[in-house]
């Protein structure tokens, strides 16, 4: 009761609740007459009856995970750093030169927007560094800090030695400059090697709750990962680099979206757990990713010549990765909160095991059917 | 009957590392004795400081608490169902005027309430209605909100009830998904064997949070770190009973070594069948389960999901070395389609 307020008006507003369930801007099915109850009034009726679990008043068994929109983000940076380093390795040992530099100073970009993304979203974000204390082979967030720690420097130190061409070209600082690109290109090759993991790391990340959409779609997430983090760094490059030398980022963007497809595909054959990937909120967005993959992949292959195309296909494909990831966020987070995405395959699970096992554990004798 | 454990029970606190660990402690909450008077809430609250968590009513039966969170380490859950219990031979309201169903109603409206209780994600409403109106479907309980007053009713629909009431808490697993994925270390295991977050090393990450297959821990709001039942660390170390165990007047929750409390289950659900409650089973005592057995395990009358907890939990990380492989495939496919693309076609 808050200061102030009558005693009883919480429990009077209860009571104007009961009273008009559905009204209030509240749309839920709920028939006094102890009828059917459908899900929602206004929703389309289910083709398939639901199949019904006992529930504490519905409500939620899990907690949902309480990452802000800073944790799809990051995903996404993650994932165009992890990208972009790829194409700049390969760029700077075949000698496409602006590919190179746009490649290494979009990652450093993404990295450093990353990094705010992950840092925003603690709890605490002045003990950041706490993750630091630990090396924890059981916690996916700790191997990932400590992939980041190899990543972000080596992968800053070659975008930064972009800056070579600007050194006066005599004196200490011309010498400089000539030993200045086989630092970067170490550092490159360096970041290059670790960004696979950057990238894919975080598929597990998520794989590794109690979140029903997310830890059933261990065998895609990974995958998918990959596939969205080669489309971003190829997106990115088709949008920065001239037409000429983005013949990679084309062929790239193509392998990404294959790979990103294929894992979708297998996230989408999982049976009731990826239900959540095609409805509400993460369904649209899933959606609106696959329309744009497409039409980004097209645009790359088709149009070769014209950096309109080439840029338009870039954003696409950007645009694309980003909102895959949202939507596998979103996924999730919808999955966790229904209680029947958690209820239902455990107790499938259950009965399996006790179609095989026999007589139960816990000692309940149940009713025979 | 229960089957003996043929695993032997992993100790938890030598798994850790501690040499010569004192006996693994628990608790065994026996839900066939709890009245619901909400001791165990209160007395854990004032003991470990734990913040309000407001007023509020759900029209959750008694339940104003709603769910296990960062401001409430033990929850009291009350369910009311449209049958008797085991052994009554006849109808708890026979020969008294009972209106017709409405406890649905109640139940649907009262899922739905998202009351601020300061933590995140909280007390979360149903997405649904249905499974709420279904659990309480058929009966009445004269007196709850939106039942129309005793005798103005059908008569012909008379209610029969049972009214569970269980102690939720923190099952300190023995093997506890929120401190395998813990990146900081700030959850660690104490040599009782239970499961303990150090607020001082806790930087908010969150992950613990989806990771916990019962839905127990969470984030305190404003604060930022994650929360939840202790065992009462600071009172066990010193040879005291937890406060919650101490506070319960009919030893519904019991706290002592898992071994014993484990034998003592046994007997207890032995008894109740013998009875007649052949509806009682143990939940969590299994050393064989998905988690390896919980350290806070409970006797309930009713399937798991009844009471808001998961039928058949298994510990996520067990399946993390596959998807590490799985991890490793897709980052050497990404490699692969790298190399090839510089490949296809020099310049
Ligand atoms: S996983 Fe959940 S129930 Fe198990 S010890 Fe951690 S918070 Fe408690
Ligand atoms: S929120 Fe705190 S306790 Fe939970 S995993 Fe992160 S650092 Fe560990």
């Amino acid at each position: 009761m808050l200061p102030g307020e009558p005693a009883g008006e919480r429990f009077r507003r209860l009571g104007d609740r009961l009273d008009h369930p559905n009204g209030g801007g509240r749309r839920r099915g709920v028939r006094r007459d102890g009828g059917p109850y459908p899900g929602r009034v206004g929703d389309a009726p289910a083709p398939v009856p639901p199949a019904t679990f006992a529930s504490y008043y519905g409500r939620p068994i899990l907690k949902a995970p309480v990452w802000r929109y800073d944790i799809p983000a990051y995903l996404f940076c993650g994932g165009l750093a992890a990208g972009s380093a790829l194409l700049a390795a390969g760029a700077d040992l075949t000698g496409h030169d602006a590919l190179r530099r746009a490649t290494r100073i979009v990652g450093l970009g993404a990295l450093g927007a990353g990094t705010y993304f992950l840092i925003n979203d603690l709890g605490r974000p002045a003990r950041f560094h706490h993750m630091l204390r630990v090396a924890k082979p059981t916690s996916p967030m700790s191997v990932g800090t400590w992939i980041l720690a190899c990543f972000g420097p080596s992968a800053g130190v070659a975008a930064v030695t972009e800056l070579a061409p600007l050194l006066p070209r005599h004196g200490v600082s011309g010498l400089l400059g000539r030993l200045v690109p086989r630092v970067g290109r170490a550092a490159g090759l360096v970041s290059a090697a670790v960004a696979p993991a950057v990238a894919t790391y975080t598929g597990v990340l998520l794989a590794d709750t109690a979140v029903p959409s997310w830890h059933d779609a261990y065998p895609g997430l990974p995958t998918l990962f990959a596939g969205g983090a080669l489309v971003a760094g190829a997106g990115a490059a088709l949008v920065t680099t001239p037409t000429g030398q983005a013949g990679p980022a084309r062929r790239l963007a193509v392998a990404g979206a294959v790979l990103e497809r294929l894992a979708a595909r297998r996230i989408s054959r999982m049976g009731l757990t990826a239900e959540p990937y095609r409805r509400g909120h993460a369904g649209r967005l899933l959606r609106a990713g696959r329309l744009l993959l497409a039409a980004g992949t097209a645009g790359a292959l088709l149009g070769r010549r014209s950096r309109a195309v080439s840029v338009l296909s870039g954003a696409a494909l950007l645009a694309s990765s980003a909102l895959v990831r949202f939507g596998v966020f979103a996924a999730g987070v919808a999955s966790a909160r229904d209680p029947r995405y958690t209820v239902l395959p455990q107790r499938e699970r259950l009965a399996r095991r006790r179609a095989e096992a026999g007589p139960p554990r816990d000692g309940a004798a149940r009713p025979t059917p | 009957m229960v089957e003996p454990h043929t695993a032997v029970p992993v100790d938890p606190a030598a798994r850790a590392g501690y040499l010569a660990p004192p006996p693994r402690m628990g608790f065994f909450t026996d839900t066939s004795l709890c009245i619901g008077c909400k001791a165990c809430e209160v007395a854990c609250k004032e003991w470990n400081l734990v913040p309000g968590s407001g007023l509020d009513l759900l029209g959750m039966s008694y339940d104003n608490t709603g769910a296990l969170t960062a401001n409430s380490w033990r929850h009291v859950a009350f369910v009311e169902q449209p049958r008797p219990v085991g052994w009554q031979t006849t109808a708890p309201l026979a020969g008294l005027p009972t209106g017709p169903p409405a406890a649905p109603t109640t139940a649907g409206v009262g899922g739905a309430v998202a009351p601020e209780q300061g933590t995140l994600p909280g007390v979360v409403p149903a997405s649904d209605a249905a499974p709420a109106a279904r659990m309480a479907d058929g009966a009445a309980f004269p007196g709850t909100p939106g039942t129309p007053p005793s005798g103005s009713g059908d008569r012909g629909r008379r209610a029969e009830l049972r009214w569970l009431m269980m102690s939720d808490v923190c099952k300190h697993c023995t093997e506890a998904a929120c401190l395998d994925v813990c990146p900081t270390g700030a959850l660690f295991r104490t040599e009782f064997g239970t499961v303990v977050v150090q607020e001082d090393i806790c930087n908010g990450c969150g992950y613990c949070i989806p990771a916990c297959p019962y839905g127990v821990i969470d984030q305190r709001r404003g604060d930022g770190r994650a929360w939840k039942c202790t065992l009462c660390y600071d009172r066990i170390r010193v040879g005291r009973t937890p406060a919650c165990a101490q506070a319960c007047p009919t030893e519904s929750i019991q706290y002592g070594e898992l071994d014993d409390l484990r034998r003592r289950a046994r007997a207890r659900v032995e008894r109740l069948h013998a009875d007649g409650v052949t509806e009682a089973r143990l939940y969590g005592h299994d050393p064989n389960d998905g988690v390896g057995g919980d350290g806070a395990f409970f006797l309930l009358l009713d399937e798991p999901e009844v009471y808001g907890l998961p039928p058949d939990p298994v510990v996520t990380t067990r399946d993390l070395p596959r998807m590490w492989r799985r991890a490793a495939v897709a980052a050497l496919a990404m490699a692969v389609a790298t190399v090839t693309a510089f490949l296809g076609r020099a310049r």
